[in-house]
């Protein structure tokens, strides 16, 4: 704990955090195959190029329990801890915050002694989330100003639903209950972020866990079930104010990447399939005078395939879709990242004008049909999934493996977890694979990555 | 003691609790960064120096009514329990903070934000050995004179306990621009990253010190 300087991985913007030095190391989310009796496990990737194990996993610390299903996870705090109104600038970024989505378990790993060997400290039964929070399924975890806030698909009714946040004491951990006072007609969700500028949270929605757990329901899929809005909430009064919606055919509003400037009042969400034409898409929320609107900006076409060369799932269709399942923006709000998980397509767009993205840089990488190699020959399984870009922009790390029960359904051939490294332009735009990075995490799959210090998704910043 | 000493006392005191970016002129400052103007900041910091006001006249005032009816040894002792026993639960759980989120405020949040800050933080509390050796205002609570207790709240009291208020609020409004607008305009945001002391831990031994201060002399 610093007396005279907050922790130093603490920065008032996203412009300061920018010019932070680069990641020595990042964590990354190793759930086991769902036939694998092994725990899940939190591995730690040396990502500082003058090391000797630069590019390998250095360590692969098991959880206590089997079946957690990792998927996203967080810090306890963050650079939002300097915002004014609440300042608590001397806690410290040191405990990861790891929820297991099948389980509904939550295990605090402290990183600070031995930043290479985290270990566990806490583990928060399903049962305690159940009866101070009402949830079940945890997910997305984010550092708050006042806390730690992480969101669950599901709820603990019959019902299945509605999924919802809660927030986690950040001393203690303690589960401190549900977050929303008026949830209005908000029953799905899967993501959360917000605009502290505003006092403004938005949502997303996937599925319950009845709708996901178990792969896709193609009969849910046709009759459009799955999640098609995004919520505006009031973060202050933790009610809800507006609903947005995506097209008629659009389904599965995932990742929300609001700007990370607090004056901009826009983000981008990413959509994974339309049933109309198997494309996906990015839309943009923004601030119209008084009240939110959602508009598409990018759309991106599914690519013609033989029935021969589809999983089964999608013979039918005759088409591989893109299935746009992250997106991630640099902290300048300058690039967006785009995963086409299903055609293995890892995209970049220029955002410098949000409401025209432009093109600047593809990469392919596996895929469904292309199953386009590493630049070092390896072979590819799965396709371009979780991104996380590094702080100053200029590296991109990503994984593979979605959720085990769909990995099945749309690589049913099997995944080989995989993390790579691309390297981006960040002047004129542009992307390139890193051919001497390549980490294979064999039958361990390879989800959500974090970078010690912060990334571009992990920090919420006060000021412009 | 008395004469000059209590009221530049007082006024130490309005600066110290202006240093504190808790207190309000980091809130200004992001206040002003949102808005893109130093105006958004100037007209933020007035109802926090009435936020922090108000807390510190409920101090001022419930040191005056004790004053009344309470023994005047007992009340230095119970002030001085009152602050130690604040400053260690302070000290122990000095990362806990008033649950405040917003960024949208307006003047009567503002009030409130300050109110709710300086009273958590003790800011009142840490006034209260001062208080007692206003001239004129809480004598009678050092000298036990049933004359003078007789008299009780009277316009001597009144004027002496808006004095007391207006003197630590103005040190502590002085102090909160002058660092906002020099934040704001100069130095910028980026020292908070290099520059910021952990206030709780010496304010926690503050309000300890000056209750046993109080205590013992």
């Amino acid at each position: 704990m610093g007396f005279v300087r907050p922790d130093q991985s603490f920065y008032p913007s996203a412009r300061a955090a920018g010019e932070a030095p680069p990641e020595t190391h990042g964590y990354v989310t190793l759930p086991t195959a769902l036939d694998d009796p092994r725990p899940d496990a939190l591995g730690v990737v040396d990502l500082d190029p003058g090391s000797p194990s630069y590019g390998t996993l250095v360590s692969r610390v098991e959880l206590p329990h089997s079946g957690d299903e990792l998927h996203h996870f967080g810090w306890n705090a963050c650079s939002s801890a300097l915002c004014p109104y609440a300042p608590h600038a001397h806690v410290e970024r040191r405990y990861l915050i790891v929820p297991g989505l099948r389980s509904s378990r939550i295990t605090i790993l402290d990183t600070k002694d031995d930043p290479l060997h985290p270990r566990v400290v806490k583990v928060i039964e399903p049962e305690t989330l159940a009866r101070r929070a009402g949830y079940s399924r945890p997910h997305t975890v984010h550092c708050g100003p006042d806390g730690i806030y992480v969101n669950a698909l599901g709820g603990t009714s019959d019902g299945d639903g509605p999924g919802g946040i809660f927030r986690l004491d950040h001393d203690s951990f303690d589960v401190l209950g549900r977050w929303e006072v008026d949830r209005g007609p908000q029953f799905l969700a899967y993501d959360f972020a917000w605009h502290l500028g505003y006092d403004t949270m938005i949502t997303s929605e996937w599925g319950t866990p009845a709708m996901v757990e178990n792969g896709v329901v193609p009969e849910l899929l046709l009759g459009k079930k799955y999640g098609r809005s995004i919520h505006v909430w009031d973060l202050r009064r933790r009610r809800h104010v507006q609903t947005l919606s995506v097209g008629e055919d659009d389904q599965m509003v995932l990742e929300l990447r609001p700007a990370h400037d607090p004056t901009k009042a826009y983000g981008f969400v990413g959509v994974v399939t339309s049933v109309a034409n198997l494309s996906a898409s990015i839309w943009l929320w923004h601030l119209a005078g008084r009240s939110w609107e959602l508009t598409k900006v990018i759309e991106i076409p599914a690519e013609p395939a033989e029935a021969s060369v589809l999983p089964p799932l999608l013979q039918g269709f005759g088409a591989v879709p893109p299935l746009v399942t992250d997106i991630n923006l640099s902290l300048d709000d300058r690039f967006l990242y785009v995963s086409a998980w299903g055609t293995g397509e890892f995209l970049q767009y220029d955002v410098s004008d949000p409401f025209h993205p432009r093109k600047t840089g593809s990469v392919h990488l596996g895929g469904i049909v292309r199953r386009a190699a590493h630049g070092n020959g390896a072979a590819l399984s799965g396709g371009p999934q979780m991104v996380e870009v590094s702080r100053d922009g200029r590296r991109v790390y990503v994984t593979n493996s979605l959720y085990l029960a769909w990995d099945q359904q749309f690589y049913p051939e099997g995944i080989e977890g995989w993390m790579v490294k691309l390297d981006a332009d960040t002047e004129n735009g542009g992307l390139s694979l890193d051919p001497g990075f390549h980490i294979d995490t064999g039958t361990d799959r390879a989800h959500q990555v974090r970078l010690a210090g912060g990334d571009a998704s992990s920090d919420s910043y006060c000021y412009p | 003691m008395s004469g000059v000493w209590p009221w530049l006392a007082l006024a130490a005191a309005g600066a110290f609790h202006g240093l504190n970016p808790a207190m309000g002129w980091l809130f200004a400052v992001g206040l002003g960064m949102q808005e893109g103007s130093q105006r958004a900041l100037l007209r933020a910091l007035p109802f926090i120096a009435a936020g922090h006001a108000l807390a510190i006249a409920l101090v001022v005032l419930a040191v005056a009514a004790a004053g009344i009816v309470v023994d005047p040894t007992a009340l230095r002792l119970g002030g001085a329990a009152l602050l130690v026993g604040f400053g260690i639960w302070r000290g122990v759980r000095w990362r806990r903070h008033p649950r405040w989120v917003g960024m949208r405020v307006g003047p009567r949040d503002l009030v409130a934000w300050s109110f709710l800050m300086a009273t958590a933080h003790g800011a009142g509390l840490m006034l209260i050995p001062v208080l007692l050796h206003l001239p004129g205002y809480a004598a009678y609570a050092r000298v036990p004179n049933p004359h003078v207790l007789a008299l009780g709240w009277g316009p001597t009291t009144a004027s002496t306990a808006a004095l007391a208020v207006a003197t630590h609020t103005l040190a502590m409004l002085a102090v909160a621009t002058g660092l906002a607008v020099l934040v704001y305009r100069t130095v910028g945001v980026a020292v908070l990253r290099r520059f910021w002391v952990n206030l709780d831990l010496p304010w926690a031994a503050s309000l300890i010190g000056t209750g046993v201060l109080m205590a013992v002399l």
